[in-house]
């Protein structure tokens, strides 16, 4: 505690919330150091693993950024696991029962995305209701119309669809040696790759669009920003579109990744894109967070799961339970770090 | 003049729940005949009616600890769901002494009620500890639980459903000997009275209210803040356990992955049905229950319109934007003006 305290007066930019990134950063780094060493002879050390994390949580890195901006504004939407839902299943029914092709139920997707944001953002902005109420009740909503569309699971035949889903994308000089001796190279799926071309853009617009700058000044101090003049309703609102077409892209890249609509999908995954954002950095205050940190985030949560699979033996409850343990650790941190200012100022 | 404004006041509170219950229960009258028929088959009270009161128990008993925990921190637990799995996941597996299927009890059933309801209460202390202590928003801080709840049940059950056979511990769901009336609709009521009494015969009701209506002012006055909200937490962890123990009675099992399932969100629905708003403050304890039997209502309506278990969220999720649209202030202050411009217009137009 001492240490951080002469780092605070030395040099201003190291404050809690740095310091927070930097603990996540670290455990990362030892959580996955820990998995090399332990689990080396199943393959925990191949580059593939790492990538593994990428390709598995293309979908959630994406709705996690998105989340992560709802948080900035000092919001939360916990409908994103069953918007995810919704749009594999929408899609599934329209590409499978109904003949549309794959790009068509592209554009479906982010319509269901881009309408459950606004439906919920001007709930939440202009008529001033919880945003965890509405949330909910767009947890609820989602999931049921859901099983509106189909009780039963469809899987994707569609060709160009699948094609999409398959497409390896070998990375050059990156790979592994089997046994034999024979080089396998690393690849990803591209949906990696539009995953974190949507998280680099979000980026770039957090950090230096006007937009960008006005999510942070609502969530800081949502007072002080109306006093400066922000139209605070509109910048919530427009957070909440913005994430809500996020969530429906998210659900996308996620549906490349399962291949398949059953109600049951995604189920939680609002819990791990909250955590994320979370153990990324991401104040449930709001005004403080970044989508480099949740990416972070999503990774921790990458590592854990890959860890209990790997192990074996552990029932996959373990994920929840240990990403909620970690959730929880992080909100007392930062409730330990928002005493610790306020007794200071 | 006073005693009018008065009953104008209390008449006005439980306006919206009562107007509710008349509305869901005039459609039964229409759609479904037989609703209100109540007969006895084999010496047991049975019918529509009798069906919603006994299904809407755990409910009724839900919604009285999330009307608290509202109250006090203008939030709401969204682990009920997931605290009933657990305490019915402690209850059966130690009944059970940890084999899945039993037909004798392996543990007294006052000890495993007992270690149901601590476990459940260490889950509300838990939330109450994040919330009241370490000052978080109550739905991230149940958040938590509610996630990790049924993972927890899950390694407490080892991943089976528990069945315990026994006549006994089926009582809590079924019939206590030969009364006619299921014994869930007597436990509903008990639980109420009780809460109803402590409220009232201490001052805890009083100290909730204020604490929920201004946390640093009842602070300043020498109230406990964080003791009371605390303490909401707690009574409604164990008023959950409770909920849990009567749903898994019923089933005689622990089911981890369906007791409780989205009990939540009629839970709050309940209590915004009540009458409450959903910020915290004043409350009004049997505007929820009545809400919690007119959801239990509406439940029963959808499913003899035949609308799956599984779609039933939609309609719940309809209906709690529109009564938090109705409650919200913006949309209130709206139809004043609205109104006000209306008036204005006809007094311009009598000119």
């Amino acid at each position: 505690m001492a240490k951080l305290k002469t780092t605070t007066d030395s040099n201003r930019k190291i404050n809690g919330n740095t310091f927070l990134l930097i603990i996540t950063i670290a455990l990362f780094a030892i959580m996955y150091i820990a998995g090399m060493v332990i689990f080396a002879d199943k393959g925990f050390a191949k580059p593939q693993m790492f990538l593994n994390l990428f390709i598995s949580n293309a979908g959630l890195l994406v709705i996690a950024v998105g989340q992560t901006i709802v948080m900035i504004t000092g919001g939360i939407d916990i409908s994103v696991g069953s918007i995810t839902a919704l749009v594999c299943m929408v899609m599934a029914n329209q590409m499978e029962n109904h003949g549309m092709s794959a790009y068509a139920a592209i554009a479906v997707a982010l319509v269901i995305g881009l309408a459950f944001g606004i439906v919920q953002g001007f709930l939440i902005s202009y008529l001033e209701i919880q945003p965890f109420i509405v949330s909910l009740a767009g947890l609820f909503f989602g999931r049921g119309m859901t099983s509106m569309v189909s009780t039963e699971m469809i899987s994707i035949k569609n060709e160009t669809f699948l094609a999409w889903a398959n497409a390896k994308i070998y990375l050059p000089f990156i790979g592994s040696y089997s046994k034999s001796g024979k080089f396998h190279p690393a690849y990803i799926y591209p949906t990696v790759i539009i995953a974190l071309i949507i998280v680099a853009i979000i980026a770039v617009v957090m950090k230096y669009t006007k937009f960008g700058r006005e999510v942070y000044a609502v969530g800081g101090n949502a007072q002080s920003a109306l006093m400066m003049g922000l139209n605070v309703k509109r910048i919530k609102f427009k957070a909440y579109v913005l994430e809500g077409l996020l969530a429906g892209c998210g659900g996308f890249l996620f549906c490349l990744n399962s291949c398949a609509g059953f109600v049951e999908q995604a189920k939680g995954l609002e819990m791990d894109a909250i955590s994320a954002s979370v153990i990324g950095g991401t104040l449930l205050s709001g005004g403080v967070g970044t989508p480099f940190g949740t990416i972070f985030g999503v990774l921790i949560k990458g590592t854990i799961t890959s860890l209990i699979t790997t192990q074996g033996t552990l029932s996959s409850w373990w994920v929840r339970i240990v990403l909620s343990a970690l959730l929880c650790f992080f909100i007392v941190l930062q409730a330990i770090f928002a005493r610790m200012k306020k007794k200071n100022a | 003049m006073n005693k009018d404004s008065i009953k104008k006041i209390t008449s006005m509170r439980l306006f919206l729940p009562i107007v509710c219950l008349v509305a869901v229960l005039l459609v039964n009258l229409i759609t479904t005949p037989g609703f209100f028929k109540i007969s006895i088959n084999n010496g047991v009270l049975y019918g529509y009616i009798v069906d919603v009161v006994n299904r809407a128990s755990e409910l009724v008993i839900l919604a009285v600890g999330m009307t608290l925990v509202t109250a006090a921190s203008g939030g709401q637990d969204i682990s009920v769901g997931a605290v009933m799995a657990v305490a019915a996941a402690v209850c059966c597996q130690i009944l059970s002494g940890g084999e899945v299927s039993v037909t004798e009890l392996a543990a007294p059933m006052g000890l495993a009620i007992i270690a149901a309801i601590l476990a459940s209460a260490l889950c509300g202390a838990f939330n109450g500890f994040l919330v009241a202590k370490m000052n978080i928003q109550p739905m991230v801080a149940t958040l938590i639980l509610y996630t990790a709840g049924r993972g927890i049940g899950q390694l407490i059950t080892a991943g089976q459903i528990t069945y315990v056979r026994v006549d006994s511990y089926k009582v809590f769901g079924g019939y206590i000997g030969k009364i006619p009336v299921p014994t869930p609709i007597f436990l509903a009521i008990i639980v109420v009275i009780i809460v109803n009494l402590i409220l009232k015969k201490t001052a805890l009701g009083l100290y909730i209210e204020s604490v929920g209506i201004n946390g640093t002012a009842s602070r300043l006055v020498g109230l406990n803040s964080t003791l009371i909200k605390f303490l909401t937490y707690v009574i409604c962890g164990v008023l959950a356990g409770i909920a849990g123990i009567i749903a898994s009675s019923r089933i005689y099992s622990a089911d981890v992955n369906n007791i409780g399932l989205n009990l939540e969100m009629d839970a709050i629905l309940a209590v915004a049905l009540g009458g409450n708003v959903l910020g915290g403050g004043k409350f009004s304890l049997m505007g929820s229950v009545i809400g919690a039997y007119t959801i239990q209502a509406l439940t029963t309506t959808l499913y003899a319109m035949n609308v799956k278990a599984d779609q039933l969220p939609v309609y719940k999720a309809i209906v709690v934007v529109i009564i938090v649209t109705l409650q919200s202030p913006v949309f209130q202050s709206f139809i004043a003006k609205q109104r006000a411009k209306k008036a204005a217009a006809a007094v311009e137009g009598g000119k």
